[in-house]
């Protein structure tokens, strides 16, 4: 049990919309172990960020945790009350999101907003926690962190306040930071920069990283563990070499083969269709409709997670059947 | 078609310059695009790539005169394109635009949408030909015929941007613009629009200034490559050439940035991490612009800007060290 900083178990949260309920994770399981970098790569709908806001149990008024279990340290965060939760946001568990334009306060400075937290979680008067933000902005590399805790976020670059956003989320040592899409909004020399300074400061200081992405490229830059999720469900989990060399699920297979490689250019092998309406989920595998190899039993019934050779899990018939066939011997079973 | 030298469209020294208000009486300007030029001949693609800034959307633009140039030429088969002969050219010329859901109007149908640019045009002569067009342009892109009268609300991200090329395709044009057609999409579908617009050229033989910032589906898509910096193209040539031998610093650290779908290459690999931010458009450096985060400046490059060099084959590097 005390392996695991992080152990979300069977996970379900959905949101109560006037069109239905929409599951938008359903039953996600995995495990976090501290000073790992963990990926979640998913295409959009698919409850990555929703999987990551439920672990900080910031969902929107509409979506609740229906069913499962989140596991800090052994302690289920779902039964936390108010003031538990304060205390873990932020000081034991922190978020940075996508765009660091809107989630950084406009009319305060950054000093402000970096002391705020950390006045809150800590027993620091001011002064302190001003020391503390000084000291947060030169461990991410901000230069003259003196003059920037008086500036106010629109005077910053966008990899600028991504920094700042780093270090407000770092500034009261969480062991988990969740990094929701944390380079998307920025251009690819910067984006490089910040998964540097996340690789870097995750040696300094140890805390365990899930990173929530849509971009294989920074997934398998970044991650020793990836999740790979479809139509709120994990299709596939393991080590970036399992999901990368051996994918044993249909989607993960196609994904891979739709990104351009680095030394060919022979033609793309897209995903066919479209991706899935949440409201409308089939009753099997939520890839079975876009899927080429899709079977009788992927329409009727949700394919189990089993473990593939290599010790990674996947979720999808084909290993089933393939694990079928080689115990009879080749046999048909179709 | 008096072209002697076989390109399609010939851009020379093309410069867009932007005012802004910076003071109460102040207006400085911004170089968005200073001093641009390239060829692309028929058939082919030229990838542009480059940070955010950089101006490359701009030059995108302003190849179609949706902004005013504020300098330059921009040739079409060898004759100047101008503001008075702008419409003639649109017919030659078409734009894929970068967001998929604010470039479709909302309150037109599908069929519509895609019949605009036949009716500016009047290229047909009766109803039933038009719509007998736009079914046709319905099909070559992949959409049902049944979707005709749906709005664009109704359509996922990737069939909206069908809809847009659909658009872009109704007067057969010979050169098109694609600004990020594929960024606002989802990885399962990006592959299936690019395989479109492969499939586009083969059948239909257009050119493609294919803009974009990811570089290896530039590189997938390409023939060409171009590489821009604060308003000026620092690199330009062979696709493979300039992905894999990299000459100008700025291109190497570009290509370094990219994230390499692979575990084993991402984590060999060694990353040149270029400091600092891209300097301001409004105030640029001297000389070569790069010079304040490049590693190999000297005193030449804030004296002097460098201009584009042929180092072989039409592999071209605007820089004075490399």
């Amino acid at each position: 049990m005390s392996e695991n900083i992080l152990e979300v178990k069977d996970l379900c949260t959905s949101f109560f919309t006037d069109s239905g309920e929409v599951k938008a994770v359903n039953g996600v399981s995995f495990n976090l172990s501290p000073g790992k970098i963990l990926g979640i790569v998913g295409e959009s709908g698919s409850g990555k960020s929703v999987t990551a806001y439920s672990i900080m149990q910031i969902l929107a008024d509409t979506g609740k945790v229906v069913s499962g279990e989140i596991l800090y340290r052994g302690e289920n965060i779902l039964n936390y009350d108010k003031r538990q939760l304060k205390d873990f946001r932020g000081k034991k568990c922190s978020i940075i999101f996508q765009d660091p334009m809107t989630s950084l306060n406009p009319v305060y400075t950054v000093g402000n907003q970096l002391m705020e937290g950390i006045m809150l979680h800590t027993d620091r008067n001011k002064e302190q926690a001003r020391e503390r933000a000084k000291e947060m902005l030169e461990l991410v590399g901000v230069n003259e962190p003196a003059r920037r805790l008086k500036q106010y976020p629109f005077e910053l670059s966008g990899g600028m306040r991504q920094r700042v956003m780093i270090a407000m989320a770092l500034a009261c040592e969480p062991d988990i930071l969740i990094a929701d899409e944390p380079t998307t909004a920025l251009d690819v020399t910067i984006q490089a920069q910040i998964l540097e300074l996340m690789k870097e400061l995750q040696k300094k200081l140890g805390m365990a990283i899930i990173m929530v992405t849509h971009d294989l490229g920074v997934i398998a830059d970044m991650c020793d563990e990836i999740i790979v999720m479809y139509g709120g469900r994990v299709c596939e989990r393991g080590t970036a070499e399992d999901i990368f060399y051996r994918p044993g699920h249909e989607y993960t297979k196609g994904l891979l083969r739709s990104i351009p490689q680095e030394d060919t250019n022979d033609r793309l092998v897209p995903i066919a269709g479209t991706p899935i309406n949440l409201l409308n989920m089939p009753k099997g595998c939520a890839f079975c409709s876009r899927c080429d190899a899709a079977m009788k039993i992927c329409l009727e019934e949700k394919p189990p997670e089993m473990q593939m050779p290599d010790g990674h899990y996947a979720s999808c018939w084909m290993n089933v059947k393939k694990q079928y066939e080689e115990n009879e011997g080749g046999a048909g079973n179709e | 078609m008096s072209n002697d030298n076989g390109y399609l469209v010939e851009v020379k020294d093309l410069k867009e310059h932007f005012p802004v208000r910076t003071g109460f009486f102040e207006k400085t300007m911004l170089k968005a695009v200073d001093g641009v030029s390239f060829q692309i001949k028929p058939g082919e693609t030229l990838g542009l790539v480059g940070e955010s800034g950089c101006g490359k959307t701009t030059v995108g633009r302003t190849l179609l005169h949706l902004y005013k140039p504020t300098g330059g030429q921009i040739l079409f088969e060898g004759e100047e394109v101008t503001e008075n002969n702008i419409n003639e050219y649109r017919k030659k010329m078409q734009m894929v635009f970068q967001d998929p859901y604010s470039s479709l109007n909302p309150r037109m149908i599908v069929e519509d949408i895609i019949g605009e640019p036949l009716d500016v045009h009047k290229l047909y002569s009766s109803k039933g030909e038009r719509r007998e067009k736009i079914l046709g342009l319905m099909e070559t892109v992949g959409l049902n015929a049944e979707h005709a009268t749906r709005y664009a609300h109704e359509f996922s991200g990737g069939q909206r941007q069908r809809i847009g090329i659909a658009r872009a395709l109704a007067v057969n044009p010979k050169f098109i613009v694609c600004d990020e057609p594929v960024s606002a999409l989802d990885v399962s579908i990006q592959a299936q629009v690019i395989n479109m617009f492969e499939d586009l050229q083969k059948k239909l033989g257009m050119a493609y200034l294919f803009i974009a910032h990811d570089l290896l589906i530039v590189k997938h898509i390409s023939d060409r490559i171009a590489v821009m910096y604060l308003g000026r193209i620092v690199e330009i040539g062979d696709a493979d050439e300039v992905y894999h031998s990299p000459k100008h610093p700025y291109t190497v650290s570009l290509l370094s940035a990219v994230p390499i779908p692979d575990p084993k290459t991402a984590k060999e690999r060694q990353r040149i991490i270029l400091s600092g931010d891209v300097p301001s458009p409004m105030n640029l450096p001297s000389g070569c612009a790069f010079r304040t985060r490049c590693p190999y400046a000297t005193e030449k490059c804030a004296a002097e800007c460098p201009s584009l060099t042929d180092r072989g084959d039409g592999h071209m590097v605007a820089c004075w060290n490399k």
